[in-house]
Order: structure tokens, then C-alpha cells, then sequence
């Protein structure tokens, strides 16, 4: 039997009277590498920020049986934010300091780092191929290498769960392979669950295990092949649209 | 040469220069230290917006016969949290928060001054400071705010860092955001209220603001942005006063106008390095 590592129970998310997330309701198992897709404002983020912590929400989340009150979250998931969102370019920091930032969740009052923290850094950077990049300003890399950073970060403190939100969103198509290989391998080599948020239905079932389809509420969840034949899929896209699903 | 050493040999047996030189590198650490995470979180104006705040309260205090700074530090510390809630619950934008709350500050000020009248002198006094005038108290209050905002930063480095960088990942990194923005304003606030009586209302954001971009232009790390922060502000306020001495200028405007020296040459230096 698949161990459950969440398990989402009647999630609402309302901004301002708005409804972003209608009653949901999933789960997912250890090792899952579940690829969120959906158009713009349904919902992926305001999901992934509830699982966070970051927003109110109604309804019940459980992190390997636990509510998110009593787990605390911070020191089993790895998190990747969008990236462009919020990089200061000029920001005076090493790709080294933001790395081992990742280990505050670990941390307690007065924080301190210790040469173990800095091996911690080093390895997730080696992992991600990026520690030639230790000693350089974070705003000084390509787009490509500060999302390794930033993987890095969200990997330095061994996180059960992953979780990215359009980590590839900058990216050209050559790293965006490369990237989504990457985190591939974390899932299939070190087992680390991973939620995925994309807007590349293709690019994303290609890798992920299942596919949760949200628009305010959940569309569809289950496997790329199961999305790809899905009758309720055919109907959300309108008579006349076909879903086209390629495997490489 | 030989003059001008001398004319600050001369100085430094004054104890009025010496007050000067200890209350001012004290409070240069404080404003140094604290401007990095202002400037590098777009809130490099809060230190003006408060210092407006505070030509309100010195106000108040004269007109009560009542020590400025013990009026001050609780209204401006309270106006400083009016404009986090603004801006955090209201929806106000950062620097429209400030401007508003500032803007306020001025207006209270100005119409306490015109109504209650014979303060005059003192209040505009501290529109631009002095810091030769300093007290025995102030630079004890100085070096006891300035010591805890040097403490704070030390102790909340790693939570204030990882604020500064992106502050909804510090949260799930399980940091108190709310409450490390709230000491991070409340600390200067303080140090706005100390910072009028050595370069008045109207230069005080200056040495929140000049070192820190000053250091910026130059530095790769963290760490270092904040100690050549330090380095500039201390160097400045020291040269300022000196400076001052010897040409009879005024210290206030003086110890700006080093600081401004010192953001040319590391913004020409960091331009070049690139």
C-alpha cells in the first residue's frame, strides 16, 4: 500500500470574496511527481500557498497524517517560488549565501551555521552541477543558473516534498529540458516527492507521474495517458478540441 | 598641513568633540547597519517619512515644555507602525505609505509652530541639527540604541537576510516575518529620533541611505554590504566633523556631503571593476 505524504480534504481559498480554489480534495503518495497544470488564475499558486501555510484557507491539508498546524512543514519541504517574480538583480549575495539560506528552517533562535551547513550547501550544489558558481553574485548568473541556485536552496536541508511553481517559466527550451530532467532524477534517484506547477502541459507530462488539472477546482487527476483519453478533458476544451499528446 | 592637524589636535580637547565623535560613529553604525535591509526592501525613504514625523513631535514637546526626544520616541515609533499597517493591511503602497504618514508629520508641525508660536527658533534648530550640541544623555541614549541595533542585526542576521532576499520564502522557512519587519521598523524609528539632533530632520535619511548604496556599489556578499556600510558612515561622520571644524561649516550638512563623496567614488569604483 502507497504511503500518503498529503492528503487534501475540502480546500477552499477565497481572496477578497473571490473564490480562487473551490472545495478540492487529493493526494498524494511518497515518491509522486505530480505535474499541476491549469490556465491562468486557477488556482496552481493560491493551491501550492495553502500547502505553505501562506494564505487562509477552509478545509483540512495533512502532511503524512498530520494537519498543517501541528507539522511543521518548513523542515520537510523544499520550495521553489517563481523566480522573476521577486530577483533583485543588483542583490548583494553569493549563490553560496542563498544556498545555505535554505537551512534557517532548521534553525533555532539565535541562528548560526556551521561548517556541516556549508558541506550541506556544497553538496546541493554539486547534485545541480552548479558549484563552479558558489563564489558569484546571484544577480550575475543566467536565468538558467539561478534556478539551480534556488533548486539548491529548497534541496540543501533533505525535504521529503518538493514543490516548484513555474520553475521553468524563464527558461529557453534547452534548459527547460535540462531542468525538468534534473528534478526528474531527485524524484526517481532520492525519492523526493515533487509538485510541479506548469503552463507546458506537454513538457511537464513527459515527466511527471500524474497530472492534476485545476481550474478553481480539480479537472482532472490522474496519469498523462489517462489525461491524453480523457472523455471530461475533450469536454473542458469544447467540441472540436483534441487533446494531441506526444511521449519522446 | 601641519595647520590643519593641528587645528584637530586642537578639537579633540574639546568635550563638546569628543560628545560629537562618540554620539555620531555610534550613530553612524546604527543607521549604516540598518539601511542595507531599508534600501535593499525599497524602503530607503522611511528614514525621511519619519524624520518629517519627528519635526511634528519635537514640536509637540516644545510646546509642552516636555524633552523631544522622550515625545518623540513613542510617536514616531507608533508612526513607523502605521505605515507597516498601511502598507501591509490597507493596500498602500510602500513609499505612498510613507509619503502620507510624512506628509502629515509636516503639516502637524508647521501648524503647531504658526499657532503656539516663540519656539520658532528652537524648532527650526532641528530641521538641521547639531551635532556639536550634544548632550552627556543623548550620547548615552546614542550608544545604547545604536549597541541594540548592531545586537538585533547579529542576532536576526540569517532571519533579516532571508527577509531582505524574498520574504515569502522566509516564511516558509518557518521565520516570523510580521515580527522581524515590526523590530526592524520600531529599531529605526529610533535611531530616526537620535539622528535629528546631530543632523536634523531633513539629513537624517541621508546616513540611513549614503553608506548603504554607497557599500552596495561595490560589494558581492551580504555580510560585507553591511560592514562597508559601517566603514563609510564611521569614516564619514569623523571627516565631516573635522571638516567642519577647520572650515567652519556646518557639521550636519558636512558629514552628508562626505558621505555623498564617499557614493561617487564607489559608484565611479564599481563601474570600472566592471
Amino acid at each position: 500500500m502507497s504511503v500518503k505524504i498529503i492528503n487534501v480534504e475540502n480546500l477552499s481559498v477565497q481572496y477578497r470574496g473571490v473564490e480562487a480554489l473551490s472545495r478540492i480534495s487529493f493526494n498524494v503518495d511518497c515518491g509522486d511527481y505530480i505535474g499541476i497544470v491549469g490556465p491562468n488564475g486557477s488556482g496552481k499558486t493560491t493551491l501550492v500557498k495553502a500547502l505553505l501555510g501562506l494564505v487562509p484557507f477552509e478545509g483540512k491539508i495533512f502532511f503524512q497524517q498530520k494537519s498543517l498546524s501541528e507539522f511543521t512543514t518548513t523542515k520537510h519541504i523544499g520550495y521553489l517560488p517563481q523566480k522573476m517574480s521577486f530577483l533583485d538583480q543588483r542583490f548583494p549575495a553569493t549563490a553560496e549565501e542563498i544556498v545555505v539560506s535554505g537551512v534557517y528552517c532548521c534553525k533555532r533562535f539565535p541562528k548560526r551555521l556551521s561548517q556541516i551547513d556549508y558541506k550541506a550547501a556544497e553538496e546541493a550544489m554539486e547534485i545541480l552541477g552548479v558549484t563552479h558558481l558558489k563564489n558569484r553574485p546571484i544577480g550575475r548568473l543566467s536565468g538558467g543558473q539561478q534556478q539551480r541556485i534556488l533548486l539548491a536552496r529548497a534541496l540543501v536541508h533533505h525535504p521529503q516534498l518538493l514543490i516548484l511553481d513555474e520553475p521553468t517559466v524563464a527558461l529557453d527550451p534547452k534548459s527547460r529540458e535540462s531542468f525538468y530532467a534534473t528534478v526528474k532524477k531527485l524524484n526517481k534517484e532520492r525519492g523526493v516527492t515533487v509538485l510541479l506547477i506548469s503552463h507546458d502541459v506537454g513538457s511537464i507530462g513527459q515527466f511527471a507521474s500524474k497530472l492534476l488539472y485545476l481550474d478553481r477546482e480539480i479537472i482532472f487527476y490522474g496519469t498523462f495517458e489517462e489525461f491524453c483519453k480523457s472523455p471530461k478533458m475533450s469536454d473542458y476544451f469544447g467540441a472540436g478540441q483534441h487533446v494531441i499528446c506526444h511521449r519522446h | 598641513m601641519m595647520n590643519v592637524f593641528g587645528q584637530i589636535q586642537e578639537a579633540l580637547q574639546y568635550a563638546f568633540i569628543q560628545r560629537a565623535i562618540i554620539a555620531g560613529c555610534f550613530m553612524a553604525l546604527g543607521c549604516s547597519f540598518l539601511g542595507v535591509f531599508l534600501v535593499l526592501r525599497r524602503f530607503s525613504l522611511i528614514g525621511d517619512g519619519l524624520a518629517h514625523v519627528s519635526f511634528a513631535t519635537v514640536a509637540i514637546a516644545l510646546l509642552l515644555h516636555a524633552q523631544p526626544m522622550i515625545v518623540s520616541i513613542p510617536l514616531v515609533a507608533l508612526a513607523s507602525l502605521i505605515i507597516l499597517e498601511l502598507n501591509e493591511k490597507a493596500r498602500v503602497y510602500g513609499d505612498a505609505a510613507i509619503g502620507l504618514v510624512s506628509s502629515f508629520g509636516i503639516a502637524l508641525g508647521v501648524i503647531i509652530a504658526s499657532t503656539a508660536g516663540g519656539f520658532n527658533v528652537d524648532l527650526f534648530s532641528y530641521l538641521f541639527g547639531n551635532i556639536l550640541s550634544v548632550s552627556g544623555f543623548e550620547v548615552w541614549m546614542t550608544a545604547i540604541i545604536s549597541v541594540l541595533v548592531v545586537l538585533v542585526t547579529a542576532l536576526f542576521y540569517h532571519d533579516l537576510f532571508a527577509i531582505t532576499f524574498d520574504e515569502d520564502y522566509a516564511q516558509v522557512l518557518g521565520i516570523k516575518v510580521k515580527i522581524v519587519n515590526r523590530v526592524l521598523i520600531l529599531l529605526t524609528s529610533l535611531i530616526v529620533v537620535l539622528g535629528i539632533k546631530i543632523v536634523g530632520t531633513m539629513l537624517v535619511s541621508s546616513l540611513i541611505i549614503l553608506p548603504a548604496i554607497s557599500a552596495l556599489q561595490i560589494v558581492r556578499s551580504f555580510k560585507s554590504a553591511i560592514a562597508l556600510a559601517g566603514v563609510f558612515a564611521v569614516i564619514s561622520v569623523i571627516m565631516g566633523i573635522f571638516i567642519s571644524y577647520v572650515l567652519n561649516y556646518p557639521s550636519g550638512a558636512t558629514i552628508v556631503m562626505v558621505n555623498f563623496i564617499f557614493f561617487v567614488g564607489s559608484f565611479i569604483f564599481g563601474r570600472l571593476r566592471q
